[in-house]
Parts: structure tokens; sequence; C-alpha cells
């Protein structure tokens, strides 16, 4: 099936998201979509899934327009999508998740559950794995969802299936047997498109590659451009892949977490007796994906979350039994994980944003009363100093671009000196511009006696910035390793393997991505060069 | 493919949840039943089993109130034993019907350990029919929430349907010349329309279910007391008393205990079984069942494979509300009562907590609805079998154990995930 749009068009409101977008893609193709968060793959896919109407423009199918009116007249027509967040019912199996709204009756209106399990069986087969048709999604792995989503759009005869950012919840390793799935749907006729802001990705798998810039195309490109090139092309000017940092010279230490135990609202165990050590002076990563007690391990070091055992030190005083305000106080920076709900007050003006933390104390304030006048120098002074792009420092914060929202969240937190920053998912959802200036600010901390935590789910990052990688799997620290380890050995790690298991493993067994590195830079396995950053990982759009 | 095999058995080890909720629900269980086998008193029990004419007629049984109170305690101790070991091993929650067996054992010792060893007799017949009479309405109304909230729409209006179905069903009855069978069919539609203004505000112009159900709840009973002042009490013909007759069943109707209970009812009752039994089945095996409870967990999901969600969620609304409507019936031509202020009397908030009490599902909610109502046939007859115990004790037992069963304590109570949410494309 040959798949053609023809000038696309969609706005909300003033605001143009796909701009006449043309795009072709050949029968049994994987065609990558390129393009930063933001630049409007995502509200495309959309459009030619059904969900949106366009306001311009046609969808061809094999020379013959066609109109959707909704997914189900997508599905028809033969396209299927696996959506960036899963579109499966957590409480259902698998099988009933597959035939939802294809169901097969018996007569009397009830469903035929073992032609539903047999439809599962058969599809999953045709891809070369094993699904449990009664298993219950919510009991899966994030990697096996993804796979029930594929046979979902399978079992609609989907002859394009569209992949919204599919790696960015996987391991390495899980990465590896997508592209193998991918591998087999090509070669049995099916199109893919591929959509990501992963260049490493795109150059691996891709047969051909169009990248779109604020809902425009700006160019397609061959799967043997460089990085650097398709970088350029996606931000539309050149950047700077690497992050510029001299060694590290660590200090005493800045934090010392001790056998640290949290427990969820269910009583699960989240963080299961992790030590951790981060000096002043360096840049200690924790890697992992999603979900693995990163978040409740940062909430309980900031004193948010709750701990069952455990102690944690800053500058080598006990703070296990500490309030947040006396934790701050006592020299810790906190970038949440998640900005639009925990980082900023969104209808407040950057200038009181920018003291959320500070207000208490003078010169900010004075006998409980606002010193406004100086909180609006403050404004002026920190929105050039960290280049925050506004018009005025009276907007609401909720009113400017992820990037600079996230620049106001930092410039808040370093307006004190700090013992201690910790920065969960720092560069998520940013464009690359503010990615290499949060990025260079975090060097500068470091560079001026801080002890940094950064947690990421992104290894791009993770390799760029750390000075020691410390990695998560369900809950336990597996391994502290160098900031320039391979990173299929830390892909391995991230699903729970010793380091020095995974450093056999990985030599034993290199990941396409992992092949593809070693192809484009043969030094790599010797001593890894800075990883390119162009990460802006998960959009928004729950 | 080392790590892949990895990473699902540390997924495997995440899921265990937290057991100690109910473990001490069972636990409990368990140490009433044995607190009652030690403490019975000497003497005989006296179990009434009959009640009306039917073929085979038990006599009064009187049996040593050890072996009375001892076995169901035993039973019921058994059984809570059973399902603690099932949850500490499986580390998930056991079935419904357990939980509910041993339950109503330790309800049977306890009334039993009352009447031991006094003169006085436990009508357990005459107790399970004002339970089902009691229950009736509750269970309409918690059948209304199942097939509302599963689709997503939080139905607080359950008492206004009720109420409004009581006024159609007796003033369209009274109009007819005191036909009840067409007060049956004008119920439903008066539910049917409180439940499309819920449906019209909360899925059109997404305005909060709550506050929406309660609003439409007051303006149900002003205008129902409205009318009563101003129409009903004025004018003759307009509210008069029909009822429903009985319609007992050949055979089933004769066998022994049940069978009266059961058997021995108005054309409503049956309808309430033909619904419950249907709407368990369909719930869970059909087509139709998957579509809407997909769209009450995961309504983006159900529109990416084609299903309309806000259409699933109108129909529902309407259905539940229809049911309730029905149900409001039963407190006029269902008991041969004139409509009068407020009859339904807090009976659809009830019904609310018997939906959740029973997790959601059709047989769940019934069984609750039918709790609450033995607790309140219980308190209606205690004086009758001689116990001094105020009467509002045991009304209040079903809301303590609904408050404990919220709180997750016989296992995790999880609403339909997409509920009060609503859907904007």
């Amino acid at each position: 099936m040959k798949l053609e749009l023809r000038g696309i068009t969609k706005t909300f409101g003033s605001f143009v998201a796909n701009d006449a977008i043309d795009l072709v893609v050949e029968p049994g193709e994987i065609h990558a979509i390129l393009g930063e968060n933001g630049a409007g793959k995502s509200t495309l896919m959309n459009v030619l899934y059904g969900l949106y109407e366009p306001d311009g423009g046609e969808i061809v199918i094999d020379g013959e327009p066609v109109a959707f009116s909704g997914p189900g007249d997508a599905m028809a027509a033969g396209i299927g999508m696996v959506h960036q967040h899963f579109m499966l019912v957590p409480v259902f199996t698998v099988a009933e998740n597959i035939v939802l709204g294809q169901e097969r009756v018996r007569g009397a209106g009830l469903l035929d559950l073992e032609a539903a399990r047999r439809l599962v069986r058969e599809t999953a087969e045709s891809l070369g794995f094993s699904i449990d048709p009664d298993a219950r999604i919510e009991d899966l792995s994030v990697g096996e969802q993804q796979r029930v989503e594929i046979v979902k759009a399978l079992s609609r005869q989907a002859e394009v299936l569209i992949l919204d950012e599919p790696t960015a919840v996987l391991t390495p390793q899980e990465t590896d047997e997508l592209i193998q799935i991918m591998g087999r749907l090509k070669a049995s006729g099916t199109s893919i498109i591929f959509i990501t802001h992963k260049l490493r990705e795109v150059r691996a798998i891709a047969d051909a590659i169009t990248i779109i810039r604020l809902g425009k195309v700006v160019g397609s490109a061959d799967p043997t451009a460089t990085e650097t090139e398709l970088a350029s092309l996606m931000v539309g000017r050149s950047v700077n892949l690497g992050v510029d940092k001299a060694p590290a010279t660590p200090g005493e230490p800045a934090l010392t977490v001790q056998n640290l135990v949290v427990h969820d609202a269910n009583g699960v165990e989240v963080v299961k007796d992790v030590s951790l050590e981060v000096a002043r002076g360096e840049i200690v990563a924790l890697a992992g994906v999603q979900g693995n007690g990163q978040t409740e391990l940062t909430e309980a070091i900031l004193g948010t979350g709750p701990t069952s055992a455990g102690r944690i030190e800053l500058d080598g005083r006990d703070i296990s039994r500490l309030g947040v305000r006396e934790r701050l106080d006592a020299g810790m920076g906190f970038v949440p994980e998640d900005r639009t709900t925990s980082g900023i007050v969104a209808d407040f003006s950057i200038t009181e944003n920018l003291v959320l933390d500070l207000v208490g104390e003078a010169p900010y304030s004075s006998f409980g009363a606002l010193n406004v006048r100086y909180l609006r120098e403050n404004a002026e002074d920190r929105v050039k100093e960290f280049d925050v792009r506004t018009t005025s420092i009276e907007r609401p914060v909720g009113t400017l671009s992820g990037g600079n929202q996230q620049k106001v969240v930092l410039a808040r937190e370093m307006s004190r000196p700090l013992s201690l920053l910790v920065a969960s998912q720092p560069t998520r959802g940013l464009d690359v511009g503010s990615i290499e200036f949060v990025h260079k600010r975090i060097v500068a901390e470091r560079d001026n006696g801080a002890g940094v935590l950064i947690v990421s789910t992104e290894l791009d990052e993770v390799l760029a910035l750390a000075d020691r990688i410390a990695v998560m799997c369900n809950g336990r620290l597996v391994g502290v390793v160098d900031g320039g380890e391979d990173r299929d050995v830390l892909g391995l790690m991230m699903a729970g393997v010793p380091a020095e298991e995974a450093r056999k493993e990985a030599a034993r067994h290199h990941t396409v991505l992992g092949e593809a590195d070693l192809e484009a830079d043969p030094e790599s396995s010797v001593e890894p060069v800075p990883q390119p950053i162009t990460d802006d990982q998960v959009e928004e759009n729950r | 493919m080392t790590a892949v095999v990895t990473e699902t058995e540390d997924t495997a080890v995440v899921k265990p949840r937290s057991v100690t909720r109910p473990v001490v629900g069972f636990g409990l269980i368990a140490v009433v039943a044995v607190v009652l086998i030690l403490t019975v008193p000497p003497g005989d029990a006296r179990v009434q089993l009959t009640r009306g004419p039917e073929a085979l007629q038990i006599p009064l049984m009187t049996l040593p109130a050890t072996l009375a109170v001892g076995v169901p305690a035993a039973i019921a101790a058994v059984l809570a034993v059973v399902a603690l070991v099932q949850v500490l091993r499986t580390r998930r929650t056991v079935p419904m019907w357990l939980t509910v067996a041993a339950g109503g054992f330790l309800l049977l010792a306890f009334l039993v350990h009352l009447v031991s060893g006094k003169s006085s007799v436990l009508p357990l017949t005459d107790l399970l029919a004002s339970t089902l009479f009691l229950a009736t309405p509750l269970m309409f109304g918690a059948l209304c929430g199942v097939v509302c909230e599963r689709v997503g729409i939080v139905n607080i209006a359950i008492e206004g349907q009720l109420l409004g179905g009581a006024f159609a069903g007796a003033v369209v009855a009274s109009l007819a010349g005191g036909n009840p069978y067409v007060g049956l069919v004008a119920a439903p539609i008066a539910g049917v329309g409180v439940g499309a203004l819920l449906a019209w505000f909360s899925i059109r112009y997404q305005v909060n279910q709550v506050i929406t159900g309660v609003v439409l709840n007051v303006l149900v009973l002003g205008l129902t007391t409205f009318f009563f002042k101003g129409l009903l009490t004025e004018l003759d013909g307009w509210n008069d008393r029909s009822r429903l007759p009985a319609l007992p069943i050949p055979l089933l109707s004769d066998i022994p205990v049940l069978g009266p209970v059961l058997f021995r009812q108005n054309l409503l009752v049956y309808l309430l079984y033909a619904i419950a039994i249907t709407l368990h089945v369909y719930l869970f095996r059909s087509r139709w069942g998957l579509r809407v409870r997909a769209v009450g967990e995961h309504p983006k999901a159900a529109d990416t494979v084609g299903i309309d969600v806000n259409r699933t969620r109108w129909r529902n609304t309407l259905l539940g509300s229809a049911i309730a409507g029905l149900g409001g019936a039963f407190f006029t031509i269902g008991q041969g009562l004139a409509f009068g202020i407020d009859i339904t009397a807090g009976s659809g908030f009830i019904a609310l907590a018997a939906l959740i009490l029973g997790r959601w599902t059709p047989s769940g909610a019934i069984v609750a609805a039918l709790f609450f109502g033995f607790a309140a046939a219980l308190s209606q007859s205690l004086r009758s079998f001689g116990v001094t115990l105020d009467s509002n004790i045991p009304l209040m037992i079903p809301y303590i154990v609904t408050l404990f069963a919220v709180a997750g304590f016989g296992g995790k109570v999880r609403p339909p995930a997409a509920e009060g949410i609503p859907y904007v494309k």
C-alpha cells in the first residue's frame, strides 16, 4: 500500500501545528519522521489516524483520496498506530484488548474469546514472538505491552503501521528487539512510519527520513547522513552535540545515602536498600528506565516522599528527619521531574516563580511583606543571566515555552549557594537550544563546587553529563560505573544485569544501535566520545 | 535475550500488593466465629423456617444451641482460614463468594446465638422475606449505579431517579384507572428523564458529575413535593393506591424456605431478577460489556479502536436511569402505596454504598444490597424475638462494613479508572 499525504494543514486557534505537509510512504518502507518536541509530528500522525480532522490537504492511498471521520475509518483503510502512551485497557487481558472494537461473537452478543486467543497467538507467531493471551495488561512489562499494541494493529490488517516515539520507554535491549520486529514487518511488506527525535535510531533503521520543523517539512535525508547533519536540519542551525566539560575534581561528599528503603502507598518496596554517594564537584547520573524507583529516591532525598529506613546525609549532617524547608536551607537545590506540576506555578509571573522558595527571607521580604522592588530587580537579573526569552518579567510562567520554563526553575534553584543539586529529567521535552543551555549550567554548578545528582532516562544525556553513572532497576542500585561506560553495558544494567556480567554479555552481542555506534566511530569501544545530545524525550501530550 | 528475561522476572516481583488489610478482615471473622462458639449459652435454639401456605410445612425446629451455633460458626471459621491462606499464598484478592459465604455463616451463627437458651424463636423465613422486600429498591438502584459507573459516569442522582419513578408510577397508574402495569411503564421513563439531564450536563457540558447529581436530587425532590402538594392532594384520582399483584410461579414457589420468599412476588421483582442476571452475564462476557468497560477504564483507547465514547456513555446513563426509575415504582405500586413526599427516604444513597461494597459488579451490588436490606430487616424484628438491643445498632453495621470495605479490607477496591472524568478529544 502506498500512502501519500498532500498539503496536510492543521491549526489550533492561531497556532499552525502542520503547515502544508507532503509525505510519501512507499510499500514496505521504514520511513522516519524526525523532528523536535512540538514540531508537529504527533499532530500529523493523529490526522493520519483520523483522530484530528485536517483543515486542509488530503490523504491518498494507492492513488485514491480518502477521508477519515475517526480512527475506525483509518483502521478500515489499513492504517494502524502504536501510540506513545499505550492505548490498552490495563485491567483487560491481552485477548480482550486485541479484539476490542472488532469483537467476534457467538450469537446473543456473547464474546468468542477462543477465537480472540487464537488471533493473538497467530499474529504474535507471525512476528516471531509469543504472548499469553490471558495475561492482564497491567501485569506486563512496558516492552511486552508495546508488542501487544503491535499485534493489535496487525490483527486489524494494518498495512501501514505508525510507531509514535516507540523507544522512549524501552531499555536498549528491548529497543533492539523492537528493531528486529520492525525488520520482520518490513520483510512481509508492511510499511512503517517511525516517529522519533533520536538521531542514532533513525540512522540505524530508516530507509527514508523526513524532517519536520515548526510544522513544516524542512527536508529529507538519507540514512547515511551524519548525526550532526540531521541535527542541524532538525533544529535549523548548526548545533554542538557534545557537552564541553573538564574532568571532575571530586571533593568532600555532598550527599550520602545509606541503605535507603522506600515503600509506596500500596506498601510495595520501590526503593530497595540503596546506598549512594555524590561528592562535591562531580556529576552523578542516575540512569534507568522510567519507574524503577528513581522518582521515589529523589523525593526521599528532598523530603517530600516517605522513607521506611535508611539515612540521608548532606555535607556529613544527618538530614533524614528534617523537613523540606530545612533541607533546602541546608543547601539543597531541586529540579523536579515534572516542571508543570511541581516546578512552577503556571499562573504566577516569572518574578514570583523565581522566588517561590526564597520569599521567606531577606532581602526578598522583610517583616512578612514582599520587597517588590528587589524581587523585580532579581527577576531582571535572572532572566538575563539564564537567557529566559520573554517579553516581560510579569508574564505568567505558564505562557512560556517548556525550555524557558525550565530555565526559570534552574534560575531559582541556582539563586543560592548549593551543596547539592538534584535534577530530575532536566531536559525532558526541551528543544535542542535549551538542552545545550541547561547542560552548560549544570556543568557550571559542578565547577562551582556543588555535588550534582542527575536523574535521566535518556542514555544520551547520562553519557554526556555524568562523571559517574549509577544504574537503577526495580528499586535496586544495580551498580555504579564510570562516566564513559559502553551504552550496551548500561542498557543491560538498566535491565538488572550486574556490571561485570553486563560487560561480558555486551562483548558477545552488540545491539543494532550499539553496532551503529561502533561503525560510526571505531574508537568508541576503547574510549567513548561524548555522546550527542538531541533528546527532548517524551512529548507531554497526556 | 537474557536482559528481557530478567526484566520480566523483575516485573513479577513488583506485583505483590500489601495484604495486611484482607488478613485483618478474615482474621476478624475467624476470631469472632471462635468467640461465638465459646460463648454459646446452654439450652436450645428455636428456628422458624415456614411462613406461608407452602406445600411442605416444616415444623418449628428446636436444636441444641451448641450445635445450632457451633456448626455455622465453625464453617465460617474454616472458610475464613481458607481465605487467609489463599491471600497469604497468592497475594491476590480472594473470590467474592468466599468472603460472602464466610460472612453469611458468621451472621447465621450470630443470629442463632441471639436466641439460644431463650424462649424466643428466630423467624428465619420472615427475616429473609423482609430482607428481599427492603433490598429490592436498593438492588435496582445499585444495578443502575453499575451500568452508569462502568461507563465512567458517576450517578449520584440515583435517589432522584428512584423518587421520580415512584412518583410517575403512582400517578400514571392512578390516572389509568388504577392499572399498575401502566405505572410500570411510566416509572422508567421518569428515571430516563432525570438521567438525560445528568448525561446532558456531564457529557455535553462536562459539568462535575457529583455536583450535577446532587443538584438533580434536590430538583426531583422539589418537583415531586410541589406536584404532590399542588396536584395530588387537590385532585381526586391522581394519587390512588394500586398494587402489582403477586404472581406465584408454579412449583418454584413451593420450594421449602426459599420458594415463597423468592417466587411469590410481583412482576417488578421478577424483572429485577432478569435484569440482574442479564447484566451479570453481559457486562463481562459480551461485546456490549467489553466496550462499556473499555469506555469506563480507558476512553481514549476505546476511541482509537473506533468506539464512540460519548454515545456509549449516553446510552448507558439512560439505560441505568431506566433501571433506577423502574425500581422507584417499588415504593408505590410495588407495595400498594400512594405517593408521599420523599417516599424513597435516601435509598438511592444506600444503593450507592451497595454499589461500592459490591465492587462495581452486578453480583456484588446485589449481595451488598441484600446485606443492607438484611440489616434493616433485622433492626425491625429484633424486639420481636426478644433481644433488647437498640434497633439503630444493626442499621449501622452495613455502613461500618462499607467504610472498612472501601478502605480496602478484604481486598483492593478499584472503581472504573475513568469514572467522573469527561471525555474530550
